[in-house]
């Protein structure tokens, strides 16, 4: 892709950023809670509303996001809570990685915007209708993929907003110690797609368990890098994932 | 009490740092694999990051009531259900339906 957009060029970015909004549209069911949850979780923690809005615009990491605030309410120094929840975020390097295959055309300045919206969902679909469509010109990929972050973005961002302000009071009456754990585990269950990953997790599990008397986010490292370290070793004995 | 410096340190620190992660290959990285043992690893992170803050949050030994038998059962409806529907709007909901089940019998 040139600098000056040519008439097909954006053409195919608009049909690429249509189809990217279709593709896109049963995911909100599930972005939509999750931010409502986020946004009652981090007025309980103590965020207010500009706090709670930076934050999640600028974040863009439901998981992550939580994680942080909940090393941070726990008593967890600031830099600790940071780095727990930049852990939770390293998988999108791989997605990163795996992007910029596609968009070796792609100017360095639509890439630095672009990476704003990188997450579970724009990397996924993005990927998929990559590999689908491999003739696919670079401005539909782009389209598609802007489409997708977008869209996402947007409705987490409104779903938090509306967390934060009337989900507390809609929540008030429940203690909701239990809301994290169960986000968690919703998130990362229909990732275990294979023996290798579940086997990881359920280490990783033990493990935090057995270290969480240690100094905040030492015993949330040693117990990541082990069960990381014995999914490893699995997925060789196994000869791959 | 959580301080407003520590607050915004976590807001913008974490902003930062994912957004590093964000470019990391697609800007000053860009044009360089990742080995192919690393980017197994990172694709373990989730799986792995995440039961390791989840655990010790569900078996809550320290608690001063002890455990919470509704916690440990929403949480063991929504892994069942995230792990048999692969959807993470139906574990949520199962999660949820598993706390109050419990907490309204006890």
């Amino acid at each position: 892709m040139d600098g000056t957009a040519t008439l097909p060029a954006r053409t195919a970015a608009r049909r690429g950023l249509r189809r990217g909004l279709v593709a896109t549209l049963p995911l909100l069911l599930g972005v939509a809670p999750f931010g409502m949850v986020f946004g009652v979780i981090a007025r309980e923690t103590g965020l207010d509303l500009v706090q709670t809005m930076v934050m999640t615009v600028t974040v863009i990491a439901g998981a992550a996001q939580i994680a942080s605030l909940q090393l941070l309410s726990d008593g967890a120094p600031a830099l600790v809570a940071v780095f727990a929840g930049a852990v939770v975020n390293l998988r999108m390097a791989m997605y990163s990685a795996s992007l910029a295959v596609w968009w070796t055309e792609v100017p360095m300045r639509v890439r630095a915007i672009a990476a704003a919206v990188l997450h579970d969902q724009s990397f996924a679909l993005s990927v998929r209708a990559y590999r689908e469509n491999p003739a696919m010109p670079t401005a539909e990929r782009v389209g598609f993929y802007a489409g997708v972050g977008l869209l996402t973005a947007s409705t987490w961002t409104v779903a938090t907003l509306v967390g934060a302000t009337v989900g507390g009071r809609l929540l008030a009456e429940i203690d909701l110690g239990f809301i994290v754990p169960v986000t968690f585990l919703a998130v990362v269950a229909p990732m275990m797609r294979d023996r290798v990953s579940a086997l990881a997790a359920a280490v990783a599990a033990v493990l935090g368990l057995a270290f969480a008397p240690l100094p905040y986010g030492l015993g949330l490292l040693l117990a990541t890098a082990g069960g990381i370290a014995v999914g490893l070793a699995a997925g060789r004995g196994t000869g791959g994932e | 009490m959580i301080s407003d410096a520590a607050i915004w340190t976590v807001v913008v620190g974490l902003a930062v740092a994912t957004y590093a992660i964000r470019i990391s290959f697609l800007g000053l990285l860009a044009g360089r694999e990742l080995p192919a043992g690393v980017m197994r690893a990172l694709a373990l992170v989730p799986v792995t990051v995440l039961p390791a803050l989840v655990a010790p949050m569900v078996f809550e030994f320290s608690a001063p009531d002890g455990l919470d038998p509704a916690k440990i059962a929403a949480s063991a409806a929504a892994l069942g259900l995230g792990l048999a529907t692969r959807n993470v709007l139906a574990a949520m909901a199962g999660g949820i339906a598993g706390y109050v089940l419990v907490a309204l019998a006890l």
